[in-house]
């Protein structure tokens, strides 16, 4: 477990180490320069160099990005061009809807899926099954930005019981959440589809195996071995998935943000990169990126966790 | 307990029978989707017997216990007459049924490896039986009783241990464990020790064998190896295309064998190949301290990797026309040294040479050499692409040699290679599938012939077959080394099938040689003691009277 | 034939050939506005509609779809392409440093946010179908390969292509002739699945104004217009909607089935 326990954790310092080097890399070789942006074309090229110096930009690209990742590492993000503010206040603020948009819409689709793809797995063939199954490649099929217009159109605009946008803030926690209701429903429909499919194959799997046949033998009916044997041996492999998606829901919350009007962290990069604030954009890319690595790492620990053969190593 | 003690005197002391039958199934016919399964079977267990039920695969055995089980697969129509002391097991409900399930008859099955619950531990599972039927037992005293049951069938382990960390045979008495807790009075036994090695096989009938006497409880004992069912049942059973066509006390059966399909079952078991006189014609194949290690994961992530050694400084010869066996049980590194000689696995210390060139130049195989060496493997279902036709499969090796027949040429050595192993040049034009296990064994015979080589490495080439064909594939290659001088190493773990087939034989144990000389030798008189104890442990065919 | 084939293969083909015919002819001019005709609601001269340009919604659609396709498809293509090859050399080198190195490369990528990164992309080298392709290309890469490479790795270890390598044929031989017409019917299932979330990606990257650029048309930026639409024409906004969703259920139906028609156990990656 502690081999295990350590090698995860050298990847996941990898793993951060290449992203940010790439995220680096990506944004630098971007054209425009954030200082001529700042003043206009009509600036001075002696304010310019003097702005340019001010933002660090005229030292050697090695050294930003040193001074970038170690700055990351003490909470230090940078200070915004645009802004004038530092980076990490600004993301702070902005995480606070993002974050409980995305784990809103995790939970919902996980309610919905574990229901359906128990049942569907239980009744495989016949009409419940079909039925789950049915809705689940619909599920599939729908982008959820278009699902998100759809529900604005039933529940804000003919049927107004829910906002169609904006965030009211969490002062009332009651109306910010119904504010990010028709978001995280929207963002977790398609993903409750590819869950309860997911789940589903891997009880049907699991329901397969020999122990199955052996739980059956020492006399537990049907359904005991289902929950007893095939579940949990199911589930496995479901975590994995529930990991993957985080990093479809953050990235869906990008786009859903821009539907609902809500100022996360979406609608923070897209301002950001029309006004060339890299600074912002990198280090929220980064942050997304390291919230779903290290949402991987956590599930390949819940996995060890789960099953005891990953455990001796 | 002596590996070889199952195989005492069957039906000694107390001689069951007498009483009304504990099971008894009376014209049961199973038809899955209009195909019929098992056609009006009828048998009876008595308390306390011991009946094998035995045939080929495909006959039926499994289905019949899994029908006494009430666990026959979805879309299964039974008919007939299934009674436990009196209980028509047919027309109960599934909630009686599984009420019947593990109190009253346990069942076993083949694959140990996959049978238990790998993310729970041994404990859970077999207090799992014991609280199923008595749900109010408190959890302290349900795993005294596992416990309890553990250490009935040989096993002292904490109950806190996973399948993954038990051996195959630990693992059986686990599944066996879980199948007695209760103490039932029927035990099915589906193949439970074909996927085990001898010694393993031995304990684990032994333990079966006592656990009838001790506990009064009947064993149905499914298996397909005659030699395992006439050292412990009482009775026998023999099935066919899902009949039983003859059913009779062991001894009588093993004595007059009144029907032609038994009869033809027990030939075969004990079939021994007349293996033509070796031509004595110089060495072919030399090993030299033959070493082979693989990787194993690190334990810590800035370690080097730890190497396990699977063949260890092993020397041997082969003469030109020798026909030499290997023998040893799983893990021994018998694969491995195949693979070694193949030039399918590098070696890290040692040397390889056939005729005097060795295997392997500066790590890489030397296609001089591979064109001499061929093989054929174990399972008749994996070895073919399925995309391809008969004529391209088995003319694959000609791809070593500097200049292939082409046209005519390519076509007749595809016929003669054909009809060498009794298949017609007509079948170069069909697809795989559409021949069965033992002809697909013929064609790889045919593909390891067709470019003449002067070895042939036969990799448990007849494990996987059923007796009856086994036999004529043993015929086939003893036919062969005859008709082209061929020598070949005979790989199994089974050292019964060696004995008719090969003038030499070599004995494997953790990566050594602990035993070799002549086939009669060391069948007869062993002198290894590990030899011994795989001779003692295998089950043995009583002597048949024609 | 399963139901879900012939359902899938139709409504694909009708929107390849939807595409396909908008080369020749459209029911009208996507390029021509008609300020007083916009908004109009589906009918006889119109058969889907006017957006708020007053354009043809179907001819709009029919025009939209090439985008669509073409950069869900080079993108599958460029995961093929060098997916595949990638994953083929892992499982032929397993266990070696090369293996290594491609299997851990492609785990990091898959554990990217793929939106994101798109997202970083397009945004930074500006927006457009190419970059849309490329952000989206790179991500079916490590798909590719790490379906190849599993695939392939089982069949390594059995016993025909140890017969191939007892024959002598090379590495590379092997892996051309046996392993992949093997894994052809895995890779034909997944590109289906790949090509059905590359459709959904476009949308999504024109949605947000990152894909192919006016005058262009593009189904999510289709949407993006009508958004503000919502409650005045809900046709403009249901519509193009409704040609993603058959688009996608198409190709998904078209790969259930082709897997149960090819063979009902092969395990394609979803996520």
């Amino acid at each position: 477990m502690l081999a295990y326990l350590t090698r995860r954790l050298i990847s996941l310092v990898l793993s951060l180490a290449v992203a940010s080097a790439v995220i680096f890399l990506v944004v630098e070789v971007a054209p425009g320069d954030p200082a001529s942006y700042m003043l206009g074309i009509n600036a001075q090229p002696e304010t310019l160099a003097a702005l340019r110096q001010e933002l660090g930009l005229d030292l050697p690209k090695w050294q930003r990005y040193l001074a970038w990742t170690t700055g990351m590492l003490t909470g230090d993000f940078g200070t915004s061009y645009t802004y004038r503010a530092p980076v990490a206040e600004i993301i702070g603020e902005r995480l606070w809807i993002s974050l409980p948009l995305a784990l809103f819409a995790l939970t919902l689709a996980v309610l919905l899926a574990f229901p359906a793809g128990l049942i569907a797995a239980a009744t495989r063939g016949r009409a419940p099954d079909l039925g789950v199954m049915a809705f689940s490649q619909l599920g599939v099929a729908i982008p959820n930005f278009w699902f998100a217009m759809l529900l604005v159109l039933g529940f804000a605009i003919s049927w107004r019981i829910f906002p169609s946008g904006g965030f009211p803030g969490w002062q009332d926690p009651l109306l910010a959440l119904r504010a990010l209701t028709l978001p995280a429903v929207a963002l977790a429909l398609p993903q409750a589809a590819i869950l309860a499919r997911v789940l589903r194959s891997s009880l049907i799997d699991a329901l397969g195996e020999d122990y199955i046949r052996t739980a059956r033998a020492k006399g537990l009916t049907r359904t005991q071995t289902l929950w007893r044997h095939g579940v949990r041996n199911a589930l496995i492999p479901v975590l994995t998935i529930i990991g993957l998606q985080f990093s479809f829901l953050i990235a869906g919350g990008i786009i859903i943000e821009q539907v609902f009007y809500l100022p996360g962290l979406g609608r923070l990069i897209f301002q950001a990169i029309s006004q060339r604030d890299l600074i912002v954009v990198e280090s929220t890319v980064m942050l997304l990126v390291f919230a779903v690595i290290l949402v991987n790492f956590l599930t390949d620990l819940a996995y060890a966790l789960a099953d005891p053969r990953l455990r001796r190593t | 307990m002596r590996a070889s003690s199952w195989q005492k005197s069957p039906g000694g002391g107390r001689r069951p029978g007498a009483e009304p039958p504990l099971l008894d199934i009376d014209a049961l016919t199973v038809e899955i989707q209009g195909t019929r399964i098992l056609d009006s079977v009828s048998l009876t267990i008595a308390p306390g017997e011991i009946l094998a039920l035995t045939g080929e695969s495909g006959s039926g055995k499994s289905m019949t216990a899994l029908a006494a089980m009430g666990l026959l697969p979805q879309g299964a129509v039974a008919s007939g007459r299934i009674t436990l002391d009196g209980t028509d097991l047919l027309s109960l409900p599934e909630r009686r049924l599984c009420d019947i399930r593990g109190r009253d008859i346990g069942m076993v099955f083949q694959e140990p490896m996959t049978a238990l619950n790998p993310v729970q531990s041994i404990g859970a599972q077999v207090s799992e039986t014991i609280l199923q039927h008595a749900p109010r037992t408190p959890r302290a005293e349900a795993r005294a009783r596992a416990r309890e049951a553990l250490h009935r069938c040989g096993l002292d382990l904490p109950l806190s241990r996973y399948p993954h960390e038990l051996s195959g045979g630990q693992r059986q008495r686990v599944v066996i464990a879980m199948a007695i807790a209760l103490r039932p009075r029927l035990l099915i036994a589906d193949e439970p020790t074909t996927a085990l090695d001898v010694t393993t096989q031995a304990q684990i009938l032994g333990l079966l064998q006592d656990l009838t006497r001790t506990e009064g409880m009947a064993l149905m004992m499914i298996t397909h190896d005659l030699a395992v069912v006439a050292g412990m049942a009482h009775r026998i059973a023999v099935m066919q295309k899902g009949r039983i066509v003859e059913s009779a006390p062991t001894g009588q059966l093993i004595a007059r064998r009144d029907h032609p399909y038994t009869r033809a079952l027990f030939e075969a078991s004990g079939h021994q190949p007349h293996l033509p006189p070796r031509p004595d014609s110089g060495a072919l194949l030399q090993a030299q301290g033959v070493t082979c290690t693989y990787p194993l994961p690190r334990p810590h992530p800035f370690a080097a990797h730890p190497r396990f050694t699977a063949v260890d400084d092993v020397s041997f010869a082969i003469g030109r026309g020798e026909r030499v066996g290997l023998v040893g049980e799983s893990g021994c590194g018998k694969s491995t040294l195949t693979r070694a000689l193949l030039g399918l696995t590098p070696i890290a210390a040692g040397g390889i040479t056939l005729d005097g060139t060795p295997v392997f130049t500066h790590h890489r195989p030397n296609p001089q050499v591979r064109r001499k060496v061929q093989v054929v493997f174990q399972d008749p279902y994996g070895s073919f692409n399925p995309r391809h036709r008969v004529a391209r499969l088995i003319s694959e090796p000609f791809h070593l040699l500097p200049d292939p027949p082409r046209g005519a040429a390519r076509a007749e050595a595809i016929a003669e290679a054909l009809t060498a192993v009794g298949l017609s040049p007509d079948d170069a034009q069909k697809h795989i599938h559409a021949f069965s296990g033992g002809q697909r064994q013929r064609l790889a015979i045919a593909r390891a012939l067709i470019i003449r080589p002067e070895l042939i490495v036969f990799d448990e080439a007849v494990s996987a077959l059923d007796v009856r064909v086994r036999a004529q594939i043993l015929d086939l290659i003893a036919d062969l080394s005859a008709s082209y001088g061929l020598a070949y190493l005979f790989i199994s773990h089974d050292l019964s099938v060696v004995r008719g087939i090969t003038d030499r034989v070599m004995v494997m144990q953790k990566g050594r040689i602990v035993e070799a000389g002549p086939t009669d030798r060391i069948l007869s008189a062993p002198d290894h003691p590990y030899t011994r104890t795989l001779l003692d442990a295998a089950p043995r065919l009583p002597d048949l009277v024609p | 034939m399963s139901r879900s084939l012939i359902l899938g293969g139709l409504l694909t083909a009708l929107f390849l050939g939807a595409a396909a015919l908008s080369f020749a002819w459209t029911p009208d001019d996507v390029t021509a506005m008609n300020i007083p005709g916009r908004l109009l609601p589906p009918g006889s001269d119109h058969l889907l509609g006017t957006d708020h340009f007053g354009r043809d919604i179907l001819s709009m659609l029919m025009v939209g779809a090439r985008t669509s396709i073409a950069v869900a498809l080079v993108a599958v293509g460029i995961g093929l392409t060098l997916g595949v090859p990638l994953g083929l050399t892992a499982a032929a080198y397993r266990g070696g440093w090369l293996d290594e190195l491609i299997s851990r490369t492609s785990d990091l990528i898959f554990a990217f946010p793929s939106l994101v990164i798109a997202i970083l992309i397009t945004a930074v080298f500006g927006p457009g179908a190419i970059n849309a392709i490329l952000a989206i290309g790179i991500f079916n890469i490590p798909v590719f390969a790490r379906l190849a490479r599993g695939a392939a790795l089982s069949l390594w270890t059995r016993e025909f292509i140890l017969a191939a390598r007892v024959a002598g044929k090379s590495t590379l031989r092997i892996s051309a002739e046996h392993i992949l017409p093997n894994i052809a019917n895995l890779l034909i299932v997944q590109s289906t699945i790949q090509f059905s979330l590359g459709i959904l990606a476009e949308a999504g990257l024109s949605y947000v104004g990152l894909g192919a650029q006016p005058p262009v048309p593009s189904w999510g930026r289709m949407l993006a217009d009508a958004q503000t639409l919502v409650s005045l024409a809900p046709h403009v906004a249901v519509i193009p909607g409704l040609a993603i969703v058959f688009m996608v259920l198409g190709l998904n139906l078209l790969g259930d089935g082709l897997r149960d028609a090819l063979d009902p156990r092969l395990k394609v990656l979803r996520t």
